[in-house]
């Protein structure tokens, strides 16, 4: 992305808070060729600059969202990549990773470099290809990570599926230390999970489905932090969403074993009760949960033993979606409403404050996964968001930039909207 | 808007205990009907049913069938094979392309859980579920509420236990519905791993012998059990299931009170169930049968809907 | 809204003119031979067992009866809003060859007694069906007359005719209910 050539941006008057210099303090900052070139105090309006007054605004460095589904190649009815790059902008994020499961899948340079061109091609997010774990994602023979790295891949997963063998998954936790990449992990015990559709429990007794319970994702959750121990790999757990996981976290943690994870925005806010009525929006994998659940991933975040904020956004046709409940495939979007259920069910809850979710949402997710950005110190890319953590607004899936509508959020009233997303010092969403 | 069930019958648990005693009540006169030599009514005359069953089942459709045709509809049998559903086509578009036709109701049985319920927000024709995977089998527990009634009168406070597999029971679980809400208590035996984890959340006990479940009923429902659950590992062999969970004649003469055993067939004699209870004087299993006829006619009268802005005119007619 | 009510016939007055009601039965039938007293739900029931029991405190003999309950055969069931409740229908009796007489308390339309003989021919074939009202109030929409009328009255439309009988009202008496006018 060459980001030299546009002009000077100032955006003028905001709340900075970035956590990783640990600043909070209202300010302007000055973008040049594509980065940062000053950030905080009043400064002046350089000639030829575009300014932005962005008073009453959070400034914060781009959003980074590491768990999203493009459905290029492959499923391109239902989400490009340029979609769901301009799907990003669109709820503040200025990077987001793209998992692999893709058809075919990305588990070689060729497709992993595709992803990549087709992303800066469109202009919006910068992507961030994930590369699959093993061939096909089928579990079996480990992909060239080297090749994909190379590419452009910033991480492995078989996400959709877990790795079953637990000797591929320690093999590939070693050989990807060579990379410095995480290896991320869904969770999830495929022989307690068959069948079920949502979790088991009170709901699921009620509605007569088949759950899945909550030890399907616990069981690979400890089963992946002691395969970290014994190869000194890094393990990422993706999507979590049961109390025990977010306790067995903290029990690897304060080992000092080298596994992060993150959790969903949906996750943090809803729970099995927005089933009811066989609603299929609110039908994924990992299912909700109970409100217990929700209570302890809030928590977890607080207390730093869950690192990031992500969305699992996974478009599908609305066809796929209008079927019997069990036949339903799994999966919402989330891009575009993330910010704002973040900021309603945790910033003005008072669960996290507003440095915690933007270190959750961009800092930490930039260090996590090694990215450029994550910081609106000098020199840095310049990838900003800027947020009203305020305003009040209803969640229109018709307007979603994003091709998919499926969302169990639709006609709710959130608190937090982006306002302005900068990638590269380029303005790439302005709110209408 | 619409009668005094609503639209559709989708099962008991979005329903009243009023309204489970008005369908129960009106289904008493319509037993009346199917003892006369001219077992018909001209009650539903004009009216077009369609019976759409995805999964096969020769009793519950046949008693639907008499239950319309005793109340003079016109009745046309879906099957999933040899219609356009087995080549694929989606219920909605199956739901749409009756409704096109201009039917007034659709009994429909399907695999999903839930079924019943999406067809009902899709299409404007009265819906009636006829089981709809795992969830409810609401016709089935109504006849077994009003075969209950019948012999102790008032339901509340009796005590009633299913016993088998409620795991993956749509009839068990509609009787939990109905039941609780008529001021029964319930309880479940069966084993553990034939059980829903949460099923005390549901309002009931759980017995793990048969002994203490017999001790303590009124009335035992027995549930089939199926070959599908050995074969998928839930328990290890039918002969064992037998000789744990089986009502058996020799279990019942322990029992501290003459309990009522139903069954909604069709019954796996000598595994859930032993011949000579199936056939004996405790059983109530064919007063079951009539009465489901009777249930459906009686839920069938309560959804074909009154047009209100006519009900005036009428008011106004009178005798 | 207001109404006012005017009794036409006291519990004396209904007591005499079922008595009445009950020869004239017995006249038109030479006797009680074949003859089945079927009272229509609700209260043409208790007005029927009345007329039976007088004919047998006055002939020796229990004629035979029964009761229907016509709602499932109604001409207007699409347009009469939430389902109206079905009450008991019993004739255990076989009707051929027998003489029906139909017992009803108010006759108005017409309807009430053309849904009966309807649900009558489902039962079989009597050699003959008759009407016996308590009160016939005029109003026809159907050709339906009756054979025995307890009495005739004049009433506006809009004007009710309520028939209480002392087994569901504990009194017997018939009323004119009229609503006043404006209201």
């Amino acid at each position: 992305m060459t980001d030299s050539g546009t002009r000077d941006v100032v955006l003028r008057g905001g709340r900075i808070v970035d956590p990783s210099q640990g600043l909070d303090a209202v300010g302007d900052v000055l973008l040049r060729d594509g980065r940062v070139a000053a950030c905080g105090g009043s400064l002046g309006t350089p000639d030829g600059a575009d300014v932005f007054d962005v008073t009453g605004l959070v400034v914060a460095p781009g959003l980074i969202d590491v768990h999203i589904h493009l459905r290029e190649p492959g499923r391109e009815d239902v989400e490009t990549v340029a979609t769901g790059a301009h799907s990003a902008v669109a709820g503040g994020f200025t990077a987001v990773c793209a998992m692999p499961n893709t058809k075919p899948v990305t588990d070689n340079q060729a497709v992993v470099g595709f992803v990549k061109r087709q992303g800066e091609a469109a202009g919006f997010a910068r992507v961030y290809p994930y590369g699959a774990i093993s061939v096909g994602q089928k579990g079996e023979t480990l992909a060239e990570f080297a090749e994909m790295v190379q590419a452009g891949a910033v991480a492995f997963s078989d996400d959709g599926k877990p790795v079953e063998s637990a000797q591929l998954m320690r093999t590939a936790l070693e050989y990807a230390r060579a990379f410095n990449v995480p290896i991320a992990e869904h969770c999830e015990d495929m022989t307690l999970a068959r069948g079920g559709s949502m979790n088991e429990g009170h709901m699921s007794a009620k509605l007569g489905l088949k759950g899945i319970p909550a030890e399907a994702e616990e069981i690979y959750v400890i089963r992946d932090i002691l395969l970290a121990k014994r190869t000194g790999g890094h393990i990422h757990l993706c999507h979590l969403s049961t109390k025990g996981s977010v306790e067995l976290v903290r029990w690897g943690k304060e080992r000092g074993i080298n596994v992060t994870a993150e959790v969903c925005s949906h996750h943090i806010s809803l729970t099995e009760a927005a089933v009811d009525g066989y609603n299929t929006n609110a039908k994924m994998n990992p299912p909700l949960r109970t409100a217990e659940d929700v209570e302890a991933l809030q928590q977890g975040l607080a207390d730093g033993t869950i690192d990031l904020l992500v969305t699992d956004h996974a478009p599908h046709h609305y066809d796929e979606k209008e079927r019997e409940f069990a036949d339903a495939p799994n999966g919402i979007v989330g891009l575009e409403t993330a910010l704002g259920v973040n900021c309603t069910w945790l910033l003005h809850r008072g669960v996290m404050t507003l440095p915690q979710m933007i270190d959750a949402m961009s800092c930490k997710p930039a260090r996590v996964f090694h990215l450029p950005g994550g910081t609106l110190a000098t020199g840095h890319p310049a990838d900003v968001t800027v947020f009203d953590p305020d305003a009040r607004w209803t969640v229109e899936p018709a307007r979603f930039r994003s091709k998919g509508r499926n969302t169990p959020y639709g006609g709710h009233e959130l608190v937090g909207q982006a306002r302005l997303t900068l990638v590269g010092g380029r303005v790439v969403y302005r709110a209408p | 808007m619409a009668g005094p069930l609503g639209k559709d019958l989708l099962g008991l648990e979005p329903l009243s205990a009023a309204q489970i005693r008005l369908i129960l009540d009106t289904a008493v006169p319509f037993r009346e009907i199917s003892e006369r030599a001219i077992k018909k009514v001209p009650t539903l005359r004009g009216a077009t049913i369609v019976n759409l069953f995805f999964e096969a089942s020769t009793r519950t459709r046949i008693s639907f069938e008499f239950a319309e045709k005793r109340l003079s509809a016109d009745t046309v049998n879906v099957a999933a094979q040899g219609s356009s559903v087995s080549k694929g086509e989606t219920l909605v578009d199956t739901a749409r392309n009756l409704e096109a036709m201009k039917i007034d109701m659709v009994v429909i049985r399907h695999m999903a859980s839930g079924a019943a319920r999406f067809l009902a927000e899709r299409i404007e024709s009265n819906v009636i579920n006829a089981g709809d995977g795992t969830n409810e089998h609401p016709t089935q527990g109504l006849l077994d509420l009003l075969t209950m009634r019948d012999r102790f009168g008032d339901l509340t406070g009796r005590r009633i236990c299913i016993v088998g597999d409620v795991l993956h029971s749509r009839v068990a679980r509609s009787n939990i519905w109905g039941l609780t809400k008529l001021g029964a208590e319930v309880a479940v035996c069966g084993p553990r791993s034939l059980l829903p984890n949460a099923v005390e959340s549901l309002g009931v006990t759980v017995f793990d012998r048969i002994e203490a479940a017999i001790e303590w009923a009124d009335a035992l429902n027995v549930l089939r059990l199926q070959l599908e659950r050995m074969q998928a590992g839930y328990i290890p062999s039918l002969r064992e299931y037998n000789r744990v969970f089986g009502v058996t004649s020799a279990r019942l003469e322990k029992a501290p009170r003459d309990l009522v055993i139903l069954h909604p067939g069709p019954m796996n004699r000598g595994v859930e169930i032993d011949s000579d209870v199936a056939d004996g004087p405790h059983a109530v299993i064919l007063d079951q049968v009539t009465n489901g006829v009777a249930v459906r006619m009686a839920v069938l009268y309560l959804l074909a809907g009154g047009r209100p802005e006519l009900a005036e005119a009428a008011k106004r007619g009178g005798a | 809204m207001s109404s006012s009510s005017l009794t036409v016939l006291d519990a004396r007055a209904v007591d005499r003119t079922l008595r009445r009601m009950a020869d004239q039965i017995l006249e038109l039938n030479a006797g009680t031979d074949r003859l089945v007293i079927v009272g229509i739900q609700r209260r043409g029931v208790q007005l029927a067992d009345r007329i039976v029991r007088i004919i047998a405190a006055q002939e020796g003999t229990e004629v035979a009866s029964g009761a229907l309950d016509i709602t499932l055969y109604r001409d207007d069931l699409q347009t009469v809003g939430p389902r109206p409740v079905v009450g008991s229908t019993s004739l255990p009796w076989t009707l051929e060859d027998q003489r029906v007489v139909i017992v009803d308390d108010v006759l108005y339309t017409g309807r009430t007694v053309r849904a009966a003989m309807d649900e009558l021919a489902d039962f079989g074939r009597p050699s003959r069906i008759a009407l016996a009202v308590l009160i016939d109030r005029g109003g026809r929409e159907l050709p339906i007359h009756a054979d025995i009328v307890g009495r005739k009255v004049d009433v506006t439309p809009g004007d009710r005719v309520d028939v209480l009988v002392e087994d569901l009202d504990g009194r017997d008496e018939v009323v004119i209910v009229s609503r006043q006018d404006g209201r």
